[in-house]
């Protein structure tokens, strides 16, 4: 509720721009209302991040101050962003190479496993192939926290728990079935007769999927790419239970530290949010056009 | 199955005798397909088969097996004094949240379908909460909730909707609807994106049709545009109802500072049992039952979606 409340606040900028395209426009009226529309639906759904912007840019005392104000008034404290690093929260650098890591091997599995088998399902036949992929299409369903309490017993049995290999198993695989299934649809719109062709020329399966139609899926890597790395970027259920030293936590478990205490020191923990979501924000903008039907790809036709 | 799309099908015959060539059976496939195989055993099938074994096991709080406890664990799960009011929680989160999402994200959907200029920037500032983390999310609805210095409740008072700085998140109904109200606007996207995708299927000639016959806007939309969303209404209600009812950041947050469990749902419970009360035993057995109701979840997605009838 609160977010949709200040939608008045853009007004003006809208209005001015509804005139100059009712001149030009028949259904121009029309076409400036939309636009209003959206400037206060762009503005809801970007509010919560323009206060984390503005707050990290407070000083601690503007952050705590009663009553608060909207703005900063000693400015722009730009060296938040330098000094966040060090407190005594939790050790940030280390949170955040943490989540680095654990995203970047967790998508880089995920390629390395899905590619091979989004490709020869689309490919081929093979008995079991239905229960192979409603096995896939079960696991895209499930969610780590589901499972955390086997997960955490299981990392503790096999020696990995509190270690970036168990969060890069797990986000791996939980991210896995959702990348296969939309490099499938890709490899599958790809026609037979180019694989054919190229195996006329004496080239085997592998050389097929790599040099004949990784070319042509590239569009849904890129994508089962972002979408592996954002969701493994922002994990917290598993991380929560099995990252118990704090170096090891990425920063989502990480920030929840700073809630609860005395004097949150909020501009940090906003600094922080801000430069772990700004890289994500654009990589998922990137496939913002595949977003529309790519993710259901096969549920929703 | 897989069959089944092939029959109804007659122009992919064809294609069906060059597969059935391409076929070289299970060890051929096992190279390909192996390692997700493995991956999925590892980390998906066998924590679920362990987590049901070590809901019969006695487990010390520093993680030793004590041996069989047979059913003692669930037993203790089902008179569990907290029980109904976690449930209750749950029903009531898991319903509020999802149909706002869906009702909200339909008039969304619907909006970001029509052109205007800019609609790409307003559609981009629409993903953001999807792609942010929703800790860091929640975050900022809970600072700027707070009673003291958060800047949300300066609003509301500034604009007289309050007379002074609410408390929201120390009382279990106004945190619980604070959760609920973040809850449905990191949902949105998802839902607003899959439903956008359904009304791109609409043809564009039974909407011509139906002004051409004077129908009213409301008419062609619960008539022409409702029934083609019913695939992509029946995935986002499903895959919401899931992302929902398993929900640990939001609750665990904004109702995180309210002792005791009277505004828990079954997913922050069962974090709480195994992390503060450190009961591996006890949180597989509310796991159980929590895989439980996600695995009849599941069975309905199957079921109404049919996501495998494109195979």
């Amino acid at each position: 509720m609160a977010t949709i409340a200040p939608g008045p606040a853009t007004l003006p900028p809208a209005q001015a721009r509804r005139k100059r395209y009712g001149s030009d426009q028949v259904s121009g009226r029309r076409m400036g209302l939309r636009m209003a529309i959206g400037a206060v639906v762009a503005l809801v759904f970007l509010l919560p991040y323009v206060i984390m912007l503005v707050g990290s840019l407070k000083t601690r005392s503007e952050i705590l101050a009663v009553p608060p104000a909207y703005f900063p008034t000693e400015g722009l404290q730009w060296s938040n962003y330098v000094t966040m690093w060090d407190t005594p929260e939790t050790p940030l650098p280390y949170n955040l190479v943490s989540t680095i890591i654990i995203a970047v091997f967790a998508t880089l599995l995920v390629l390395l496993v899905a590619t091979p088998a989004a490709y020869y399902t689309a490919r081929f036949r093979f008995p079991g192939k239905t229960v192979f992929l409603f096995l896939v299409i079960v696991t895209q369903m499930l969610q780590p926290a589901v499972l955390t309490a086997g997960l955490f017993r299981e990392m503790l049995v096999l020696g990995i728990n509190d270690t970036w290999l168990a969060m890069i198993l797990i986000n791996a695989a939980f991210n896995l079935s959702f990348a296969l299934w939309i490099m499938h649809s890709f490899f599958a719109a790809i026609p037979k007769e180019i694989d054919e062709a190229a195996q006329l020329d004496g080239a085997g399966k592998l050389t097929v999927m790599f040099r004949v139609n990784l070319p042509l899926v590239w569009p849904g890597i890129v994508t089962a790419v972002i979408f592996t790395f954002v969701s493994s970027w922002n994990e917290f259920a598993a991380s929560l239970v099995i990252m118990s030293t704090a170096e090891n936590q990425p920063l989502s478990v990480a920030l929840t530290k700073f809630i609860g205490q005395y004097a949150t020191s909020w501009q940090y923990v906003f600094g922080v949010s801000i430069v772990a979501i700004i890289p994500v924000i654009i990589l998922f903008a990137l496939i913002e056009k595949r977003l529309i039907g790519g993710l259901t790809a096969g549920a929703v036709k | 199955m897989s069959a089944q799309p092939v029959l109804a099908n007659p122009a992919a015959s064809p294609g069906r005798k060059r597969r059935r060539q391409n076929s070289d059976g299970l060890p051929a496939a096992l190279p390909w397909i192996g390692p997700v195989l493995l991956l999925i055993f590892a980390i998906v099938i066998f924590p679920a088969g362990f987590m049901i074994y070590n809901s019969t096991r006695e487990i010390s709080q520093s993680g030793i097996d004590q041996g069989s406890a047979g059913f003692a664990n669930f037993a203790d799960v089902f008179t569990d004094p907290n029980l109904p009011r976690v449930l209750l929680n749950t029903v009531v989160w898991v319903v509020v949240v999802v149909s706002l999402t869906v009702l909200i994200s339909l008039a969304l959907a619907q909006f970001l379908n029509k052109p205007f200029p800019g609609r790409t920037l307003v559609r981009m500032a629409v993903v953001v909460p999807w792609a942010a983390s929703v800790v860091m999310t929640t975050t900022v609805f809970y600072y700027g909730l707070d009673s003291n210095y958060g800047i949300m409740n300066a609003f509301l008072v500034d604009i007289g909707i309050l007379d002074s700085p609410y408390g929201f998140t120390k009382n279990v109904i106004p945190a619980l609807g604070l959760a609920i109200i973040v809850a449905v606007f990191v949902s949105i996207p998802f839902t607003a994106y899959t439903l956008l995708a359904g009304l791109q299927a609409v043809p564009e000639d039974a909407l011509e049709a139906a002004k051409m016959d004077g129908a009213g806007r409301f008419r062609t939309y619960f008539s022409i545009v409702l029934p083609q969303l019913r695939g992509a209404l029946a995935v986002a209600v499903l895959i919401n109802i899931i992302n929902v009812f398993n929900n640990l950041p939001i609750l665990r947050i904004i109702t995180g500072s309210i002792p005791g469990y009277q505004a828990d749902t079954l997913m922050t419970y069962i974090f709480k049992v195994l992390q503060f009360d450190r009961r591996v035993d006890i949180a597989s057995a509310l796991s159980v039952l929590n895989f439980a109701i996600v695995i009849v979840i599941v069975a309905a997605y199957v079921k109404i979606v049919k996501p495998m009838k494109e195979l």
